[in-house]
């Protein structure tokens, strides 16, 4: 189906359901209930979900296609929020233009940084891009955000204010990003018993953006300059010696995944109208080569699986304090509560980095494949274990 | 090859499975149009306490949490009641906030605008909270106000000191309690001329955002207006940890004044950086050398140690004060944790308080109606006269008559100058007040060039 095979028809079948699914799966636990704390599913997480999505996939094409680690990639996504929001100031708060521009100059500013960055491979290319990032942020932070020119404002971030231009509004659109009209906030509540369910409108835009550019993933992993790509991973030296130029193949790779980075901004935008120069910042491009290794460096569904992971201890974990860890352990004697609630403390809250540092090392040390190949011997063994049965159900007969 | 077989039975029991499904939201899907935004049903009332939990904020950030919990106890009748008894304002009873319960979620801002808008949105759209209040920075006050406007919930700020946050970026559903820049720049210059003489030359460093910028502004404008000359202005990123390399420049340029723009962390680490560098001892243009640092906190004084002492600077409120309530808040304070509140603590302390009195007092939690409540009325500050001189006034709360101003949403009180002690008593008793400057004297006009640009809008109750 649509020119894909058999297993990837079903695994994009697989992606679409889990995401159009995911009001539904997230919110397991009835609201009011102890177990609360831990639904994901409302419309700013699931939002994140997806972006990061987004971003993890496209860095996947650059990462785990030709091997060549960017250090960088948040700048792409930073500078693709800047240019939505800056649609959203001078021209209109329709979210298709502004998420338009958004891939495009980022599309340009990766151009250029990958034109000069891949003059290099390896830890030499990683510290060129960390640099271009790095250099990025501190423009962004300071330099283009003087009083006299405004381009970024800095530490508070780009925000519209209600003395812009916005040629294109009217007062008969919402005040807010919308599509044609149909606000991004907007958010029908489902209820169910004790359940409820949040369908937002941005997030299901997010969801079939993540699906077209999911797809094109695919086609990318399995086309000839997919190929290609993975020829440059293997060795690279032996294809310049075969007279072959790599270069224009590392730069296209470059710059898809940096329009994906872009998208990701732009769309991250659409969904909240300001864009802050923290999301440029090194430690946010560190946190998509994360999601990627955690999930499956070369897979298709690993990076989007490792963005979910990151995200959810982000901010399910840094908000559970003491207060919730007390009615946790309430049943227990009074010493023994302060007991567990002293242990338990460092890995909660602002202690949540310290959780998800240890599970990384878990998951690098006995899965290096990742998320999905926990996944993949998990099946394994299930299988495993059917194959067992239907052998010992043969052996009496014999 | 699978072989599927239809029935006639199979086809009216899925037909009627599916009818079933189809009807089910229907069915389970309960009127749900409320009049505002996470109106509280139940018996319950949910506020979202967003405070930096790490960061150069970080400390702030500790100590405005336990502030929260101790008005969150008085507020539902635990405890020994603290401001409740002396606030002017006898609306709420020690039940809760309109006989609801009220319980509280925390979030991180890490003081970023990004990950604080993120907390608060989780905070509104998965917790459900009324009210959002806290925070450590003028930049992250900022982007959550502009969120929680878009929102339909009140933002009430905690220590924020830009003059943007009531100024350009001001909105009808955010508030602030604490003072301001150029409150501060109005304050102390006074002083500082009695104190340094009126010819000196400053030099600025300044941390790189919207408070560093207007707090630059507003000191340099009433110290220039005393007759101080800025020999040089130099902004730092808020995220430096050390000041060395902005530090040394200071020693060639002339100047006899270094006046810091530092808050937090940062402060800390430059006034020590300054104090190595021999600036102190330093005699320059036949004058000693002096440090100003224009806002002033405990909790910065203590990091800063042996280095405060003899350092001039504002502050919004300090434990010390012998004001009835302010004596009351650091009882009651003292009792729980041990050691006495700083000023992020009381303003977030009298933050929810506000908010809680303004709810009583409309007897509703709809924002615009709190935004009446809060804002809207006619008493006035006495001996200023002025249009805007019109709002909300009251008094018990450690600051004196103070009053929430209806054009701006901020609040005008009197100012405390203090300074580094140099024989302190004990490892709290930091700082001394040089004067308490009334608020008379830091009035402003709401179209005051520093504030221009930017209106409230309508306020917002988000359905």
């Amino acid at each position: 189906m649509l020119g894909l095979g058999k297993k990837d028809t079903t695994l994009l079948i697989v992606v679409a359901v889990l995401t159009l699914c995911a009001p539904f799966i997230l919110n397991p636990f009835p609201a009011g209930s102890a177990m609360a704390q831990f639904n994901a599913g409302y419309p700013d997480l699931m939002q994140r979900f997806v972006i990061f999505g987004i971003f993890a996939v496209g860095f996947n094409i650059l990462f785990g296609l030709t091997g060549y680690l960017s250090f960088g990639h948040a700048a792409f996504l930073g500078v693709g929020s800047y240019s939505a929001v800056w649609i959203f100031k001078l021209f209109t708060y329709n979210v298709l233009p502004a998420i338009a521009l958004s891939v495009v100059v980022a599309g340009l500013f990766s151009l250029l940084i990958g034109f000069v960055s891949l003059r290099r491979s390896g830890i030499y290319f990683s510290i060129l891009t960390l640099a271009f990032a790095q250099m990025s942020f501190a423009l962004a932070y300071s330099v283009l955000s003087n009083p006299k020119f405004n381009l970024t404002n800095g530490e508070t971030g780009l925000q519209v204010y209600t003395d812009d231009p916005q040629w294109f509004h009217s007062d008969r659109l919402p005040d807010l990003p919308h599509l044609f009209g149909l606000s991004m906030r907007a958010t029908h509540t489902m209820h169910m018993g004790d359940w409820s369910f949040s369908f937002n409108t941005g997030y299901y835009l997010c969801a079939v953006v993540m699906l077209l550019v999911f797809y094109l993933a695919i086609r990318i992993f399995r086309s000839p300059f997919g190929m290609m790509l993975r020829a440059v991973k293997s060795n690279q030296q032996r294809m310049n010696y075969t007279g072959l130029n790599t270069r224009p193949y590392t730069l296209a790779a470059f710059v898809i995944s940096g329009m994906y980075a872009g998208l990701a901004g732009g769309l991250m935008a659409a969904m909240d109208p300001l864009a802050g120069a923290e999301r440029m910042q090194w430690t946010a491009s560190g946190e998509v080569v994360l999601m990627t290794i955690l999930g499956g460096t070369g897979t298709l569904i690993g990076p989007v699986l490792g963005a979910g992971f990151i995200k959810y201890f982000e901010n399910i974990f840094s908000k559970i304090n003491d207060t919730v860890l007390h009615g946790w352990f309430g049943f227990l004697p009074d010493g023994l509560e302060d007991v567990m609630v002293f242990i338990v403390h460092p890995f909660i809250g602002k202690g949540w980095h310290l959780t998800l540092g240890l599970l990384f090392m878990l998951v690098v040390i006995f899965l290096p494949g990742g998320l999905v190949e926990g996944g993949q011997r998990l099946a394994r063994w299930i299988r495993g274990r059917r194959a067992e049965d239907s052998r010992r159900k043969t052996e009496p007969a014999e | 090859m699978t072989k599927t077989t239809v029935t006639r039975r199979g086809v009216l029991r899925t037909g009627a499975a599916a009818g079933a499904g189809l009807a089910l939201p229907t069915i389970f899907t309960a009127s749900s149009a409320s009049a505002y935004m996470n109106e509280p049903t139940g018996a319950t009332v949910t506020l979202g306490f967003n405070v930096p939990q790490s960061g150069p904020y970080a400390d702030e950030g500790a100590d405005e949490l336990r502030a929260y919990q101790l008005a969150v106890e008085h507020l539902n009748g635990e405890g020994d009641g603290g401001m409740l008894n002396t606030f002017s304002s006898k609306a709420l009873q020690g039940n809760g906030i309109l006989d609801k319960k009220v319980q509280f979620v925390t979030g991180d801002t890490q003081t970023k605008s990004d990950a604080a808008r993120a907390s608060a949105k989780s905070m509104i759209e998965k917790d459900g909270a009324i009210m959002i209040t806290g925070g450590s920075s003028s930049g992250v006050a900022v982007a959550v106000q502009g969120l929680c406007q878009e929102a339909g919930v009140i933002f009430m700020a905690g220590l924020t000191h830009s003059n943007d946050t009531t100024g350009k970026d001001k909105k009808a559903n955010g508030f602030r309690h604490f003072f301001n820049a150029y409150m501060s720049g109005a304050a102390l210059a006074p002083v500082l001329a009695a104190q340094y003489g009126k010819d000196r030359k400053a030099y600025h460093l300044t941390a790189d955002y919207t408070w560093g910028w207007t707090q630059e502004e507003s000191i340099k404008a009433a110290t220039e207006a005393l007759g101080w000359e800025t020999v040089n202005t130099v902004k730092t990123p808020l995220a430096a940890t050390d000041f060395s390399s902005y530090i040394a420049p200071v020693l060639n340029s002339g100047a006899d004044v270094l006046i810091l723009n530092h808050y937090g962390g940062n402060m800390v680490n430059s006034l020590t950086n300054a104090v190595q560098f021999g600036l102190r001892d330093k005699m320059v243009n036949g004058k000693r050398f002096e440090i100003v640092v224009p806002l002033y906190s405990r909790l910065m004084a203590k990091g800063a140690g042996e280095n405060v002492k003899g350092i001039l600077g504002s502050t919004n409120w300090h434990w010390s004060l012998q004001d009835e309530a302010s004596k009351t808040f650091v009882k009651s304070f003292g009792t729980k944790y041990g050691f006495p509140p700083s000023q992020a603590a009381h303003t977030c302390y009298c933050q929810t308080l506000l908010y809680a009195d303004a709810v009583q007092r409309a007897g509703s939690f709809n924002p615009c109606a709190v935004e009446e409540a809060l804002t809207g009325g006619d008493s006035s500050l006495p001996g200023i006269s002025s249009e805007a001189n019109k709002g909300f006034l009251f008094d018990g709360l450690g600051n004196g008559q103070t009053l929430y101003r209806g054009a701006d949403h901020q609040c005008f009180k009197d100012v405390l100058v203090v300074r580094g002690k140099e024989n302190p008593t004990s490892e709290f008793d930091l700082l001394e007040v040089v004067q308490v400057t009334p608020a008379a004297q830091v009035w402003y006009e709401p179209d005051h060039p520093m504030f221009a640009g930017g209106s409230l809008g309508e306020c917002n109750p988000g359905a």
